[in-house]
C-alpha cells in the first residue's frame, strides 16, 4: 500500500497528527496555503512536545548552562565539558518512556541506542552509560514483565555495543503503573579541538545519508510520545522502533574513522522524527536550505511514501554534510563497515526545505521557521500546595528497630539492585573503577595516568511531589553529593524532566517549581546543566506519574588512586557523621515503608551547607584521610551505616550519645547535606578539629568492627542477616 | 614475543585485549581485519570478545566463516598459539577448532560478574604462570557461555587434560557441563575460554589474576 501525497487535509487528520486547531492555523499563516500530506507530517514531527519543547522552553531558559569548563551547553546533540589536558567529556540523558511501556525490550534498547548516538555524533567514544528506571508497584500485574523486558533491552543494546553501564536507579511506585520511566544516560570522551556539530556550512555541498536503511518502524514515534495513554495503547506498538546494536557499533567505528579524516563538516544523528528533524536542524543552524531526493534514500521496504520516509524513526542512521573532495575516502570507510552510504541531497542558499520524491516536489517549506516558529506556550500553572510540617514526635517510633532496619534493607526500593546490574556489562573497556552499588560509578580516562570520571543519576520523586522546588534542589544536591562522596569534583549535569500533562495547571506547576529548584541548586553548587530532555504527558487515564526530574551528573577525579568507596572501612576506623543530626521524617522512606504514610513536607535543602559539607569531605578524601565514605539519603543515617556495613562485610558499634533528638528521627531522618565517613582512629581527632574550624557540623558515631551493626541498645543485627535480606528481594520478586 | 588481535565487526573487547597485551608484553599487537587472508608472523593470535555480526545467528557462526579464519587455522596448524576469549571461544568452537558448543546461559540472561576459576591444567602454553589446582579470580560477561559436549568427547577432554579452567567454589555462572570454563585443543596451542582475563590485569582492575594467561602465552615473567 502506498499513501499518496494528495490526501485531503481534514480537521480530523490534523488532530490525528497531534496538532491543535490554533497550531494548524499557525501553519496556514506561515506558508500561505494548505500543506501537503507530507508537509503536515513534517510539521507534526517538528512541533510536537518532544521535539519543540513548546511547554517547557520558557522555563528551561532559566537554567544555568554556562561555566568555566562548559564547551557546549544545551542545543546540540549532547553537552561538552572540559576535563583538562585537551580532553572533554560529552554527555546527555534522554527518556524513552512511552515506547518502553508499549514494547519494553525494544523501547529500552533503542533508548540506549539513541543516547549513545547522540554522544558519538559529536565525535566522542562512549565510555560510560547509566539508566534511571522507574516501574509501577511490584504487585501490579504488568510490573515484572516490564522490568524483565526493560532490563534485558538495556543490557541487550549496551552490552553488544560495548559500553560499560556504571550506575543508575531502579525504583517502584504505584504512580508509575500506567507509565514507566526509562531515562538513558551516556558519556563519551573526545578531544576538545575535535568536537563535531550539526551546523551545516557551505552551499551546494553533498548531504550524505549513512548507516542503516530506512524502514516503516517508528513512523510518528515522537508524536506518540507527546500524548497521554489510554486503553488503545496496544495499537501503538508499530510506533516503537527496533534496535540493532551491531549496526550501531559499526556506525560508531565508521563515524570516528571518518571524522579523523577531516571529511565531516556537519553531522546529525537521526533520532526522534528521523530524517525530518536531522535535515532541518543542520540547515536551520547553518542558515542554509536543504534539498533531499528521497529516491536516493536507502530503504529496506518497498514502495515507501515520502511521508513514511520523512517520519520513519528507523535506528542507527546519520546525516552528514561532507567535503566533496573526501567523498571517496568516506565511502570506502562505510563500505568497510558494511554500512549504507548515499548522497541524498545538497545544501542550498534559499533557506527552503525541499523534498523530492519520484520526480515530484512533495514538500517545500521555510526551513528556519520550521524550528524557530514552533509554538511556544506560557501554560497556566499553579504552585503546589505547601504541606504542613510533620514534627518527628508526631511520627511513631518503630516497635523494633532491628525489624524496621531488616524490612527497609530488604524492601522493593532499598534492596540490592544486583539482579539488574549483573545483566549489564559493567567491565567492558577495562576502565571501570567503581561499579554499580556504591555512591557513583567511576571510570578512568584512557590515555591518562591518573584521571577518572565519576557519574551519578538521582532524583527523589516523592520529595518533588511534596514540594517541587525543594525536590528539584534535592535531586541536584544528591547527585552532586554522590559524586563528591568518591572525592570527585562535580563538573556539570544533564536533566531529564519527566512529568504528566502540562495542560493541567497543577502539573505545569510541578514542572515550573522543579525547574526553579534545579536552577537554584545548580547555581549554588556551580553545577551547570549542559544538556537534557523533557518528557511530558506521562499520564494514563488522567493519572500522572510522580514528578520525576532526573539529574545525571559528571565529576572529575584528578587522581583515582585517592578516590573513596563505600565498602573499604577497616576494623577500628572511627565513623563520623558530617552534617546535622537527623530530624526530618516528612516524606521519608521510614514514614512510607514502616509507618505507611506519604505525608509531610520534603526535607529542606540548605545549599550553602551542602556545598560547605561536600567541599570539606572532598578535601579529606583527597588528603587520603578517609578510608570509606557514603552519603546519607533515603532511609537516613541507619540505612547509610547498614549499606556501608554490607559493602565492607564489617560491623560497627555506634552510639547516639552525642546526638540530640528522638532516636527514630536521628536514625531515619532524611535531612540533607550529610555523609558518613570512616577515618583511621589516629586521624579522628584531627578530622573533627578540621570540621570544627571549617564550620562543618559533625558527630563521632563509633567504630568499625565485629560482625554486627549495633546502635546503643536499639539495633543489633548481624551483617550477614542484613546482606541476606538486602540481596534476597529482587531475585525472589523476579523468580 | 609478538601478538595479533583479530578485528571483526561487532567484536567489542578488542580494545581491552590490545591494551592488556600492550601492557603485559610492552609491545602493541598487530590488528588483523576480518578480510585479511594472511596473518603476519606472530607467536600469539587472539580472537577477543564481543558480538561478532551481532550474534544474530548462533554466536560466532558467521565470524567462523570469514576469510581470516582460514588464515588462523593455517597458523594454528603450524603451531602458532591461538587464544579465543568469550565470543572468540564461541568462534573457535563454530570454526571446529575446539570441541563442544556454547549454549545460552542456564539463567537465559546475560551475566557480568566476578567468578572463581580453578586452573585445572597448568601445564599448557597459556597457564604456566599458574599452578595446577590454583584458584584465581576472573570476571565473566556473556549471554551464551553454557558449555556442552557429549559424554564421549567430555571423557576424551578429561583424559587428554584438555580442560584448562573450571568454575570453582560454586560460581558456575551459566550452567556449563562439568563447570568447564576453558578448553584447549589436543595439540595444546588453541585455548578457548569464556571468562575475561584481560579485564583483571592491573591495580585499576582491582587485581591481576588474569595476567598469568598472557604472561604464559607471551613467555614473559608474570609480574606480581
Amino acid at each position: 500500500m502506498t499513501i499518496p501525497n494528495q490526501i485531503a487535509i481534514t480537521p480530523e487528520l490534523v488532530a490525528a497528527h497531534g496538532l491543535k486547531p490554533d497550531e494548524y492555523q499557525r501553519i496556514l499563516d506561515l506558508i500561505g496555503r494548505e500543506p501537503t500530506f507530507t508537509e503536515l507530517g513534517i510539521f507534526s514531527a517538528m512541533w510536537n512536545e518532544h521535539c519543540s519543547y513548546k511547554s517547557s522552553k520558557r522555563w528551561l531558559r532559566t537554567l544555568p548552562t554556562k561555566g568555566p569548563r562548559v564547551i557546549q551547553g544545551p542545543g546540540e546533540n549532547a553537552g561538552v565539558v572540559d576535563i583538562d589536558d585537551g580532553d572533554c567529556v560529552v554527555f546527555k540523558m534522554e527518556s524513552h518512556n512511552h515506547p518502553s511501556y508499549i514494547e519494553p525490550y525494544q523501547g529500552a534498547a533503542t533508548g540506549v541506542g539513541g543516547i549513545l548516538r547522540d554522544v558519538f555524533t559529536m565525535g566522542a567514544r562512549p565510555i560510560a552509560a547509566m539508566n534511571a528506571l522507574r516501574f509501577g508497584a511490584p504487585d501490579h500485574p504488568k510490573t515484572r514483565h516490564l522490568v524483565s523486558g526493560v532490563v534485558s533491552g538495556v543490557g541487550g543494546y549496551g552490552n553488544s555495543f560495548g559500553v560499560p553501564t556504571v550506575g543508575g536507579e531502579v525504583e517502584f511506585d504505584s504512580r508509575y503503573n500506567g507509565n514507566i520511566l526509562v531515562n538513558a544516560f551516556a558519556a563519551g570522551l573526545a578531544k576538545s579541538d575535535a568536537i563535531f556539530y550539526s551546523k551545516a556550512e557551505g552551499v551546494g555541498l553533498p548531504v550524505v545519508y549513512l548507516g542503516a536503511k530506512t524502514g516503516r518502524d517508528g513512523v510518528g514515534g515522537a508524536t506518540m510520545a507527546s500524548a497521554e495513554f489510554d486503553e488503545s495503547i496496544e495499537e501503538k506498538r508499530p510506533t516503537v522502533q527496533v534496535g540493532d546494536p551491531f549496526t550501531e557499533k559499526c556506525l560508531l567505528e565508521a563515524c570516528l574513522e571518518l571524522m579523523a579524516t577531516g571529511a565531516v563538516i556537519a553531522i546529525q544523528d537521526m533520532g526522534a522524527a528521523g530524517l525530518t528533524c536531522s535535515a532541518v536542524e543542520m540547515g536551520a543552524k547553518g542558515d542554509l536550505g536543504i534539498e533531499l531526493d528521497l529516491d536516493k534514500v536507502p530503504v529496506r521496504e518497498e514502495r515507501m511514501t515520502a511521508y513514511e520516509m520523512m517520519l520513519s524513526e528507523s535506528q542507527e542512521r546519520m546525516l552528514m554534510v561532507l567535503r566533496p573532495e573526501k567523498e571517496e575516502v568516506a565511502k570506502a570507510i562505510f563500505v568497510k563497515w558494511g554500512l549504507d552510504f548515499a548522497i541524498v541531497g545538497k545544501t542550498t542558499d534559499d533557506l527552503r526545505f525541499r523534498i523530492l520524491h519520484e520526480g515530484e516536489e512533495v514538500a517545500n517549506l521555510p526551513i528556519k521557521e520550521l524550528g524557530d516558529e514552533a509554538p511556544e506556550y506560557d501554560r497556566p500553572w499553579q504552585p503546589s500546595v505547601t504541606r504542613p510540617a510533620l514534627p518527628a514526635d508526631k511520627v511513631a517510633a518503630p516497635a523494633d528497630y532491628n525489624d524496621a532496619l531488616l524490612k527497609l534493607v530488604g524492601s522493593p526500593n532499598q534492596s540490592s539492585r544486583r539482579w539488574v546490574y549483573e545483566q549489564y556489562d559493567t567491565l567492558i573497556q577495562g576502565n571501570s573503577l567503581q561499579l554499580p552499588g556504591g555512591d557513583a560509578g567511576v571510570v578512568r580516562v584512557e590515555g591518562h595516568a591518573s584521571k577518572a570520571l565519576a557519574f551519578s543519576s538521582d532524583v527523589t520523586p516523592r520529595y518533588v511531589e511534596a514540594d517541587p522546588i525543594e525536590g528539584g534542589k534535592q535531586a541536584v544536591a544528591e547527585c552532586w553529593r554522590n559524586i563528591t562522596a568518591t572525592g570527585a569534583e562535580p563538573l556539570a549535569a544533564t536533566d531529564n524532566l519527566n512529568f504528566g500533562n502540562p495542560e493541567k495547571p497543577e502539573i505545569m506547576g510541578q514542572l515550573v517549581g522543579a525547574i526553579q529548584g534545579i536552577g537554584e541548586a545548580c547555581r549554588a553548587l556551580d553545577f551547570p546543566i549542559v544538556s537534557g530532555n523533557v518528557s511530558l504527558y506521562n499520564e494514563t487515564n488522567g493519572v500522572a506519574i510522580l514528578p520525576t526530574p532526573t539529574i545525571a551528573g559528571v565529576g572529575l577525579l584528578p587522581d583515582w588512586s585517592k578516590m573513596a568507596r563505600i565498602g573499604t572501612a577497616k576494623d577500628g576506623d572511627v565513623l563520623i557523621m558530617i552534617g546535622i543530626d537527623g530530624s526530618h521524617l516528612g516524606s521519608s522512606i521510614y514514614l512510607r515503608d514502616i509507618v505507611g504514610s506519604t505525608e509531610g513536607p520534603a526535607p529542606e535543602v540548605d545549599l550553602k551547607a551542602e556545598r560547605r559539607h561536600g567541599d570539606f569531605v572532598r578535601g579529606l578524601i583527597r588528603n587520603s584521610q578517609v578510608t570509606a565514605c557514603h552519603d546519607i539519603s533515603s532511609g537516613g543515617l541507619l540505612l547509610a551505616l547498614a549499606e556501608m556495613a554490607m559493602a565492607s562485610k564489617k560491623g560497627a558499634k555506634i552510639s547516639l550519645g552525642e546526638c540530640k533528638g528522638l532516636p527514630h528521627a536521628l536514625l531515619f531522618g532524611e535531612d540533607q547535606a550529610r555523609y558518613v565517613i570512616a577515618v583511621p582512629a589516629d586521624l579522628a581527632n584531627f578530622v573533627c578539629a578540621s570540621a570544627e574550624s571549617a564550620g562543618v557540623p559533625f558527630r563521632q558515631l563509633g567504630n568499625v568492627g565485629g560482625t554486627a551493626l549495633q546502635v546503643d541498645d536499639l539495633v543489633n543485627v548481624e551483617v550477614t542477616r542484613l546482606v541476606d535480606a538486602h540481596e534476597d528481594w529482587f531475585p525472589t520478586f523476579m523468580a | 614475543m609478538k601478538s595479533a588481535v583479530v578485528q571483526l565487526p561487532g567484536l567489542n573487547r578488542d580494545r581491552d585485549m590490545i591494551a592488556a597485551l600492550t601492557r603485559i608484553s610492552g609491545q602493541a599487537p598487530v590488528a588483523v581485519w576480518q578480510t585479511e587472508t594472511d596473518i603476519p608472523d606472530v607467536d600469539l593470535i587472539v580472537i577477543p570478545g564481543g558480538f561478532s555480526y551481532g550474534d544474530y545467528l548462533r554466536c560466532g557462526a558467521i565470524a567462523a566463516r570469514m576469510p581470516v579464519m582460514e588464515a588462523i587455522r593455517r597458523k594454528a596448524e603450524a603451531g602458532v598459539k591461538v587464544l579465543g576469549v568469550c565470543n572468540g571461544f564461541q568462534i573457535l568452537v563454530e570454526a571446529g577448532m575446539l570441541p563442544g558448543a556454547l549454549m545460552r546461559n542456564a539463567s537465559l540472561k546475560f551475566v557480568c560478574k566476578e567468578i572463581k576459576l580453578e586452573v585445572v591444567n597448568a601445564d599448557t602454553d597459556f597457564t604456566r604462570a599458574y599452578e595446577t589446582g590454583q584458584i584465581i579470580r576472573c570476571p565473566v560477561a556473556h549471554h551464551d557461555g553454557n558449555y556442552f559436549v557429549e559424554s564421549e568427547t567430555l571423557k576424551s577432554l578429561e583424559d587428554n587434560n584438555q580442560i584448562v579452567f573450571r568454575y570453582a567454589e560454586g560460581t558456575n555462572p551459566n550452567g556449563s557441563l562439568s563447570d568447564i570454563a576453558g578448553v584447549v585443543n589436543k595439540r595444546g596451542n588453541v585455548l578457548g575460554m569464556m571468562p575475561h582475563p584481560e579485564n583483571l590485569i592491573e591495580a585499576a582492575h582491582g587485581g591481576n589474576d588474569g595476567r598469568g594467561i598472557f604472561a604464559s602465552a607471551l613467555e614473559v615473567v608474570a609480574a606480581a
